[in-house]
């Protein structure tokens, strides 16, 4: 808790928060991804800046009681700007022993933990493999504890609406935020109108869940005059004005590319497998169907980008979507697409790796994947969000690259904003400048090969127009005629043009801007994708130090943007921070011959901002 | 112009193009080359509506040689490319082009759910029981005990029946050809476009180089009267050159068997009548083999349901009358706050 302004030990006194990092640890049973969720609505609600971090296990009901079934949700607001979740949590809210063992280590020092005594049983103790119980040893004596028997309580409040044991146990979860929300001043109404629209059909159980919120509210009120429990206020964060609303990276990017879609005046058709962590944007756009969107849920990997690139061929504007080994199923049809030139969207959540790796943590390791994975020489565009918002543009940028350059493009995101919602401000749909695209119809000279001399693009025609019947296919093209040829000058000529055609597209994109700080100066950090806000916070701490710091945050990762690598030497060292072991760092030292210094993190878990703070300040000391 | 174009029906020579067939000299493409070409111009095809995807062998050179929009992608997946097509524009006449490695050994998989999902499209599978692009290997429908490089001591795979496996996949249009059976072969390959649906068209295929005379002992112009049978629904299934012979249903064994008309006090009232609808006699018509059976030509299996286009079209036009598609009100739904 930063910003700490009241010390004063009145029950009454409302303490003033700068900002608060909070974390809701409890069983895959427990809701907590919900308790989360419903506390992020009620605290956007409220005002205040936040960033979320979902942080759950691949097992979907691992065995009750156990430490790989623990599910976590956590939540970082202020009145401050606040761009990560947090690096270590003020509260931690505690449902069974195995959610305390696995999330005891991360809290800070002196934090506070309210924990369900109730959940505390020598048979869920022995499951979490807890030699004794931290609740009666000392083992918890640096951190303030509430303990409170939440599943007695909640039993208790729920009572009247005669659910059976299971289904009382379930609304646990609302008695607990309904306290965290009397804590900090959250509004109950809207949770409450949230449930009494899921459990329309269900009335009995909406009751018994605004019951339980109520409860927990209600013990709150009481515990605060006998001194056990205090409030907090969070002033609202100081936004730009405008209608806002909580977006997470798939969302974001789901639209993004539909937005792009329609600026290109094009049918957009996805392709996909389910995959985790990228499944949700397959499902975001099955629900889209108002705006001709189809989405062909495939037998395989494959089969999804092959029907992308089918409907791509057909004039429409293709797309597949899926996290790392789905991407490296799909490599070969890339290629395809590659080498015919044809438009094509591919969204690569990542997560971490190798193989089936860690499916709900998340990695940035996909970068040599997306850049030079492939047989060939195989160039494409690949773009990277920064943040859960972030998508919305990016996916409109990879659109109008796309089509306007014929190309395929790649999108990195990954696991972490993924799941993670921001506020953002919505834009106007209308402010966007439309791109539609142009078939091709001019029967005179038609070759399907015929580039524009200035983008290198070559032409769409799609099907269904008369008089420009042709055959394309991944064997190689004559360069004057399109068909096949195995001329040895023609392929070194075609593999010349397709390079050549993807490094201009340096020239159509924005140049590279300092995120925060200056040109120039003693050290710049480097990063990409969702590292983008511990960067920026870390920068941000430092340079309020004095420190001589940059932030330099990269959205286009090929082509390069065309002033990076001046940008990059005007520093006298740069550390390039990711989720990976180099990639980004060896792809830099690879173009420009560039000493730079990797700070790489490869835990599944996003970089705490003291992690990038330390790298700072042990490279300025070098420097200095 | 376009009252013109209507009018002059396109010619088997308007679906030729420039490009040099490059099939060995006597390969039994050349000849369905041609029965697709005949069939197109037939059926009033026109090359600007028309597209053939194919993967990657012989048979998948085909779209090269036809005037068509064409896409010759990769090994074993132009089955997802099809559908991608149909989703994109269902107007659109396409054709799959696929060989017994490409489809049913490395795209198997895909060959499987677009006759499932009933894609509107006509499939092609040039059975050769050989792979020939990669120089004579065994494929999964070669038979036991060939050799090849690959198998120097003869092949211990089980080989698949290309129609059993349509048919178990859910296919409703299962037919046979043979590619040099040009008075058929166009006939049925109509059928095929005709037919609402994915339809599976297996066609024997010689490959002169690593499997010739594969097919001969039910093929060769002397014996294809005894050892083929060409159904049509509605008519019963009588073959034989010299002697009458025809299909009888067993009902104790639920067996199909070759009997004499005339023998054994057989008529032709014991000879089955061919019903396409009749899915469990397609299965047992798919399964004769040469030489104790006749080879089953002609449509074996057509009974038409939805397209699976048709289906995802209906529902994108059912959610259109159902919500207005407003970009702005995208963004805004749920919940959204205000900051002044």
């Amino acid at each position: 808790m930063s910003g700490q302004t009241s010390q004063e030990t009145n029950c009454n006194e409302v303490t003033s928060l700068d900002s608060v990092v909070v974390r809701f640890a409890g069983d895959s049973g427990d809701g907590m991804q919900l308790t989360g969720s419903q506390f992020s609505v009620a605290t956007a609600l409220e005002g205040s800046d936040l960033s979320t971090f979902p942080d759950f296990p691949a097992e979907i009901r691992a065995p009750v009681g156990t430490t790989f079934g623990v599910s976590a949700f956590q939540i970082n607001f202020g009145s401050v700007e606040v761009s990560t979740a947090g690096d270590e949590p003020d509260v931690l809210v505690i449902m069974n022993p195995a959610a305390l063992k696995v999330n005891l280590g991360n809290l800070r020092n002196g934090g506070m933990i309210i924990l369900d005594e109730g959940a505390f049983s020598a048979k869920n103790l022995k499951k979490a493999g807890y030699e004794s119980n931290p609740l009666e040893d000392d083992s918890l004596s640096h951190y303030d504890v509430k303990r409170m028997d939440i599943t007695k309580m909640t039993v208790e409040a729920v009572k009247e609406y005669g659910l059976g044991n299971k289904d009382s146990l379930r609304c646990k979860n609302m008695w607990t935020l309904g306290l965290l929300l009397w804590m900090f001043g959250r509004k109950r109404q809207p949770i409450i109108d949230g449930l009494e629209q899921k459990f329309a059909k269900k009335p009995d159980i909406a009751q018994a869940n605004i019951a339980a919120l109520n409860a927990g509210h209600a013990f709150g009120e009481t515990a605060e005059m006998s001194c056990n429990l205090r409030r907090y206020h969070i002033d609202k964060y100081k936004e730009e004005p405008g209608t806002y609303r909580t977006v997470n990276g798939n969302q974001s990017l789901s639209w993004g590319i539909l937005a792009g879609s329609q600026l290109a005046d094009l049918q957009l058709i996805l392709g996909s497998y389910p995959i985790t962590p990228a499944s949700p944007l397959l499902h975001t756009l099955a629900g889209l169907k108002e705006f001709g969107v189809i989405t062909f849920q495939a037998e395989d990997e494959i089969a999804a980008i092959c029907g992308a690139i089918g409907a791509s061929f057909a004039g429409c504007l293709g797309m597949t979507t899926s996290s790392g080994p789905g991407i490296a199923l799909k490599t070969e049809a890339i290629g395809l697409a590659i080498s015919t030139e044809l438009p094509l969207i591919i969204v690569d959540i990542q997560r971490a790796g190798p193989s089936t790796g860690l499916p709900t943590k998340t990695e940035q390791s996909d970068l040599y994947q997306a850049v030079w994975g492939r047989n060939g020489d195989a160039p494409i565009v690949v773009l990277s969000v920064s943040n859960s918002t972030d998508g919305f543009e990016v996916g409109i940028e990879a659109v109008r690259i796309a089509t306007k350059y014929m190309t395929p493009v790649m999108i990195l995101s990954d696991g972490y904003i993924a799941t993670a919602s921001e506020p953002w401000k919505i834009p106007d749909f209308n402010d966007y400048e439309p791109f539609p695209v142009k078939f091709h119809k001019e029967t005179e000279g038609f070759q399907p090969f015929l580039r524009d001399p200035e983008t290198l693009a070559r032409v769409w025609a799609k099907p269904g127009t008369p008089g420009l019947m042709h055959r394309i296919g991944g064997i190689e093209k004559d360069y004057n005629s399109g068909h096949i040829s195995y001329d040895a000058d023609n392929h070194q000529k075609m593999t010349d043009v397709r390079k050549a055609k993807i490094d201009n597209i340096a020239n159509d994109m924005p140049l590279q801007e300092v995120s925060q700080g200056t040109e120039g100066g003693k050290l710049a950090v480097v990063g990409w994708g969702s590292t983008y806000g511990a960067i920026h916070q870390a920068v941000k701490r430092a340079r309020k130090d004095g420190q001589d710091v940059s932030h330099v945050h990269l959205r286009h990762i090929w082509p390069l943007p065309r002033n990076l690598e001046d940008l990059l030497k005007s520093y006298d060292k740069v550390i390039v921070a990711e989720m990976n072991a180099g990639q980004l760092n060896t792809l830099l030292r690879s173009q420009y011959l560039l000493d730079t210094h990797l700070l790489s993190k490869v835990s599944g878990q996003p970089f705490k901002i003291s992690e990038i703070t330390e790298a700072i300040a042990e490279n300025l000391g070098e420097s200095a | 112009m376009n009252k013109l174009s209507e009018i002059t029906k396109a010619s088997p020579k308007d679906f030729e193009t420039d490009q040099e067939v490059r099939w060995c000299p006597g390969c039994g493409d050349y000849a369905i080359l041609k029965g697709v070409q005949m069939a197109l111009a037939n059926t009033g095809s026109k090359p600007e509506n028309t597209v053939f995807v194919s993967g990657i062998g012989c048979s998948s050179r085909f779209p090269y040689y036809i005037s068509t929009y064409g896409f010759h992608t990769i090994h074993g997946r132009a089955p997802g490319f099809a559908t991608g097509i149909k989703l994109a524009n269902p107007d659109l006449e396409v054709w799959l082009v696929t060989g017994d490695g490409d489809g049913l050994s490395i795209g198997g998989n895909h060959m499987l759910h677009v006759l499932r999902r009933n894609v509107n499209i006509q499939i092609m599978l040039f059975n050769n029981e050989i792979y020939g692009l990669t120089k004579g290997q065994y494929s999964p429908t070669s038979q036991p005990g060939l050799k090849t490089p690959s198998t120097p001591m003869g092949s211990v795979d089980a080989p698949l029946s290309p129609c059993v496996f349509a048919l178990g996949a859910g296919a409703r249009f299962v037919a046979r050809g043979i590619d040099t059976s040009l008075k058929e072969l166009p006939q049925t390959l109509a059928r095929a476009k005709e037919h609402k649906g994915a339809s599976f068209v297996e066609i024997f295929q010689n490959c002169i180089v690593y499997n010739d005379g594969v097919f001969d002992e039910f093929t060769t112009k002397k014996t294809a009267k005894d050892t083929q049978i060409h159904v049509k629904h509605g008519e019963k299934m009588l073959f034989g050159k010299d002697v009458p012979k025809g299909l009888h249903f067993n009902a104790d064994k639920m067996i199909l068997e070759v009997v004499t008309i005339g023998e054994d006090g057989i008529t032709e009232d014991d000879i089955l009548v061919h019903d396409e609808t009749n899915r469990h006699m397609a299965f047992m018509l798919c399964e004769l083999e040469a030489p104790d059976f006749p080879v089953v030509c002609g449509i074996i299996y057509c009974n038409p349901a939805e397209s699976y286009e048709q289906s995802v079209h209906y529902q994108l036009e059912q959610a259109k009358q159902a919500k207005k598609a407003d970009f702005n009100a995208l963004l805004r739904s749920g919940r959204t706050w205000v900051v002044e």
